[in-house]
């Protein structure tokens, strides 16, 4: 006879402003099979936890209802719970009376109603639970990170440093992402080149890390500690290992007139490349789209130039397998581009510029060696206006959220201008100025007061050339609010930061969620801020979320932590809840027919082909087996058994059933 | 193609050059123009300042009207009669009960079945539809288009594709033969009603247009609504008075253009109408981009003349 235990929980007003959480313990009592049935104000605090453990030991349960919140909040609290007192965790159900009925309902006789419904289908599962036992799989102590911004960086550093393997995956041709365009960092005005660079020298250079620069996460297979990441390494068409890094090829290269994308289209850069000079590695490669070779097949000038015969032309790309334990994601953001601002000109204005194209020409390694000269004709400008809130925080264009660093970087621009053009005037339009952050207030006020940039709080309507001049029409809105007309030689846009294009598709690979916007999303916004909804998936820097470059190594150290206190075991215990293929005794050994309709419905190549043979080693049956350590327990193959002989454990058909019939 | 016509209280009035211009157009385009019978007001600029649904009910029998004549299209050639009845048939569409209080009120079903066009949306068809072969006397010369506040505003109503800086207009005259202007002025407010109350207003945003445009070399502004057709033609000397600058840019409509490269006559299109003469200094010159019927007729000869009278 089964002993069921039912905790109510009040979870203080949450349940029991709506629930009548007395009546609802009170009517699970008379339930057939339930011996013990009380409420509680707070069911996971230390007392509601030890009422439930002295029940199991007083009352012999051999089940346990916890009717409270989402099983995603606090199951493995109330398994815990039981197994403590010697019940074995999977015995422990919740009736989920908060998410599912307090919070959408009214206080109403029917809300306890469905309260009391929702305990009585959990009892009668509860009562067809078997007591199940954790999943052990092994851990590959190696850590996949992909990016090599500074927030991939920093998490393949930490990672190495703990003295665990790291395989650095990079798409461009060398480490340090949007960080090794910039000039200078706020607050502090350090040079970021200076910063860094040491930093991709030392990935390049450790010994437990493997950099794969100019490389593609092509496929992710497996689970938590057992991945397998399928990396496409795109051809260089240069031998890495010969190359010396001498630049002769780039040198000699006819193809000369390509945007440099490193220079956010400012510079121009050949076909054969290194796109900066610190570039890590210092190895170039070739351009197929445009490189005269590839486009006409004559050329091949660079292949003639180089001492070491380091060039490659027939080079295809790559596919390696690696297996990796986990993984970081850390792929960046993109910045919105001027042609997304129809009123600044649809970016047909040459000096008017985003954020990160003034880095570059503010940049000492810019195409400008640093000095403040305008895209068109290379003068210095005598007038700069700054525009924050580019797009960021403006639904119409379909930005809600705020891109956070521009207020900081606006007033870092216009600092530097001010340091290099001590006659220019520097205008910023703004809506508010967020400088959350430490010295970030005071970084403004400097900017204003000593540097003598002029603020004006309020928008810029429009933006148009006139006699050579950038004519910028806006309003002030304090005091006396009036219309602004500036001539301005130069603007900069503080373009919102973005998801990248392909934010979405990268997702889909990794089997993780991601928002609206197509940033990555966390497992929980306070409480699990690097880890992802796909377990040994952890996530760091501005793929999350808008970020600046302290909060980005924060959060890429927290990741990296993340990683070693999974590797610090060489098992991991995994839930049971796995389909499982039904065997019986001979004849028959198993229902299952054979068909393996469930081999072609199952998504993560879970099911084996299991062979029954007789003691003369005689084929009797080929049956489906279900590898546990790969299954995640979607049920799809339950679904497709036409023979019913799969069973997910812990929701059985029969559990299922009999939950139904309850109602 | 038959198409329902709604001319508004401009077209037989102030801006009557308009309406004669589209009407001579029509058949060449062959577009056969069915006036809404009975039609009233649109209610302007007054009515919704006033009372909302007096606002609605306006623009509401015209379209109620429009749709028992069977008309599944209906072309609203002034801009400002255009968002009223555009506007009237969003909002309508978008509440269930207003509409049905509104039908109540002007004692006619409506259901909004009838699409409202703008004159540049008419147009653009035809010029994707054979204008080309149609043109004789390519325009030559350089031309701003303004398409002032309502082609493009609100968003919600908004059918060209840049709101900011729309093509619409621009690639329609490229057809003809002339060469439209990149200028930043497109979409500009021209003073609209201000014209009567406030005329320094208008004098001022009209006159930063108009300066503009001959700045960057336009030959003349070409437009497609009669309210910035009175604002830069009929207070011209308000303009000029208030800049203390001669301006001799004619202003035409986008229809009128049209007639004159198929060749209609300059009185057929009450081109005699303008306050500002419609004159040019120089002679109409070939364009290198558009048609290669253009460039058959090299010497196209100097578009209408000198039309001494007014209307």
């Amino acid at each position: 006879m089964p002993r069921i235990g039912v905790f109510v929980c009040h979870c203080g007003e949450n349940i029991a402003a709506t629930v009548d959480a007395a009546a609802v313990a009170q009517a699970a009592a008379g339930f057939p099979g339930v011996v013990h049935s009380v409420d509680y104000k707070y069911m996971c605090s230390d007392p509601g936890q030890n009422l439930i453990r002295d029940a199991i030991r007083e009352k012999k349960l051999t089940g346990v209802v916890v009717a409270a919140c989402s099983p995603r909040m606090h199951e493995p609290t109330f398994r815990r719970t039981c197994a403590d007192a010697g019940l074995n965790a999977f015995l422990c159900e919740m009736a989920n009376v908060r998410e599912h009925c307090s919070w959408v309902h009214e206080k109403l006789p029917a809300t306890t109603e469905k309260a009391i419904d929702l305990v009585r289908i959990m009892v009668e599962k509860v009562k067809r639970n078997r007591p199940l036992f954790p999943i052990k799989v092994p851990v590959t102590k190696t850590a996949l990170v992909i990016g090599g911004g500074i927030a991939g960086i920093q998490a393949s550093l930490d990672i190495a440093n703990a003295g665990h393997k790291v395989i650095l995956v990079e798409r461009d041709p060398s480490i340090g992402g949007h960080m090794a365009q910039l000039s200078e960092t706020f607050p502090t005005l350090d040079c970021s080149q200076c910063i860094l660079t040491p930093r991709m020298v030392e990935v390049a250079q450790h010994p437990n890390i493997t950099l794969y620069t100019y490389s593609e996460l092509e496929k992710l297979e497996g689970f938590i500690g057992n991945f397998k990441a399928t990396i496409r390494r795109k051809a260089r068409f240069v031998d890495e290992k010969l190359c010396t890094g001498c630049g002769i090829c780039a040198q000699k290269c006819a193809t000369k007139k390509i945007p440099s994308e490193f220079n956010a289209g400012l510079g121009n850069r050949t076909a054969i490349y290194v796109p900066f000079p610190q570039a890590v590695p210092n190895k170039p490669v070739i351009d197929k789209a445009h490189c005269t070779y590839f486009r006409t097949g004559k050329c091949k000038v660079c292949e003639r130039f180089c001492e070491k015969k380091a060039i490659r032309f027939e080079q295809e790309d790559e596919l390696i397998e690696v297996p990796v334990g986990a993984v970081v994601v850390a792929t960046g953001y993109d910045l919105k581009q001027t042609d997304f601002f129809p009123e600044y000109g649809y970016g047909k204005y040459k000096d008017v510029v985003n954020g990160l194209q003034f880095e570059r020409l503010a940049s000492a390694s810019g195409p400008t060696l640093g000095a403040i000269k305008r895209p068109s004709d290379g003068k210095t400008p005598e007038t700069i206006v700054f525009i924050a809130c580019a797009g960021s925080r403006d639904p119409a264009k379909g930005i809600n959220y705020c891109s956070k660093i521009c207020c900081m970087y606006t007033a870092k621009h216009a600092m530097l201008y001010k340091h290099k053009v001590h006659s220019g005037k520097a205008y910023v339009f703004y809506m508010d100025i967020r400088a959350g952050g430490k010295m970030y207030e005071e970084f403004v006020r400097r900017a204003i007061e000593e540097d003598e940039v002029h603020y004006v709080r309020g928008r810029v309507s429009k933006i148009y050339e006139r006699d050579g001049k950038l004519i910028v029409k806006g309003v002030d809105t304090l005091l006396n609010s009036r219309p602004v007309e500036i001539q301005a030689d130069m603007v900069v846009l503080a373009t919102a930061m973005v998801a990248h294009k392909d934010a979405e598709e990268l997702a889909q690979k990794l089997k993780v969620s991601y928002d609206g916007d197509h940033f990555l999303s966390e497992a929980h916004p306070k409480l699990r801020p690097v880890e992802m909804n796909t377990a040994g998936v952890f996530v760091a820097g501005a793929c999350q979320a808008p970020k600046d470059i302290p909060e980005t190594v924060a959060q890429a150290s927290g990741a990296a932590s993340k990683v070693t206190g999974l590797f610090s075991k060489d098992e991991l215990q995994r839930e049971p809840v796995v389909a499982k293929v039904n065997r019986c005794a001979p004849p028959l050994f198993s229902t299952c027919i054979g068909c393996f309709l469930c081999e072609s419905a199952c998504a993560y190549q879970a099911i084996e082909r299991e062979e029954i043979r007789g003691r003369d080693g005689k084929l009797i049956k080929t049956v489906a087996r279900i590898n546990e350590g790969v299954c995640q327990g979607c049920g799809t193959c339950v679904a497709l058994c036409r023979s019913k002989s799969i069973d997910l454990q812990g929701f059985t058909n029969e559990q299922i059933f009999a939950e139904l019939l309850a109602l | 193609m038959k198409i329902g016509y709604f001319p508004g209280c401009s077209l037989l009035g102030s801006s009557r050059e308009y309406g004669e211009s589209l009407t001579a157009i029509a058949p060449l385009l062959g577009l056969e123009l069915t006036e809404v019978p009975d039609w009233n007001c649109c209610g302007a600029s007054a009515a919704h300042s006033l009372n909302h649904k007096l606002a609605l009910a306006l623009p509401a029998r015209i379209l109620a009207l429009a749709e028992r004549a069977g008309l599944s299209e209906l072309l609203v050639p002034c801009s400002a009669c255009f968002t009223r009845l555009a506007g009237t048939r969003y909002e309508l569409s978008k509440d269930e009960n207003l509409r049905r209080e509104i039908s109540r009120i002007i004692e006619l079903p409506y259901n909004g079945t009838t699409r409202v066009l703008n004159v540049v949306e008419v147009l653009s068809r035809a010029a994707a539809n054979g204008l080309k072969e149609k043109v004789s006397k390519p325009f030559g010369r350089k031309v701003a288009c303004y398409y002032g506040c309502y082609l493009t505003r609100p968003a919600a109503l908004n059918t060209c594709k840049r709101a900011e800086d729309p093509q619409e207009m621009d690639d329609i005259v490229k057809v003809c033969g002339a060469e439209p202007i990149d200028w930043p002025f497109k979409v500009e407010c021209c003073g609209a009603g201000l014209s009567v109350a406030k005329l320094d207003s208008v004098a001022r945003l009209s006159g930063q247009i108009v300066d503009d445009a001959v700045r960057r070399g336009a030959e003349a502004i070409v437009v497609a609504c009669p309210m910035c057709h009175t604002n830069l033609d009929l207070r011209r000397d308000a303009i000029q008075q208030y800049r203390n600058q001669q301006y001799s840019i004619p202003v035409i409509y986008i229809s009128q253009l049209i007639g004159l490269t198929m060749g209609l006559s300059p009185d057929k299109l009450g081109m005699q109408r303008h306050h500002v003469p419609v004159r040019f200094e120089r002679a109409a010159q070939t364009i290198s981009t558009p048609a290669p019927a253009a460039a058959a007729s090299a010497a196209a000869p100097a578009q209408a003349g000198t039309a001494e009278k007014r209307g």
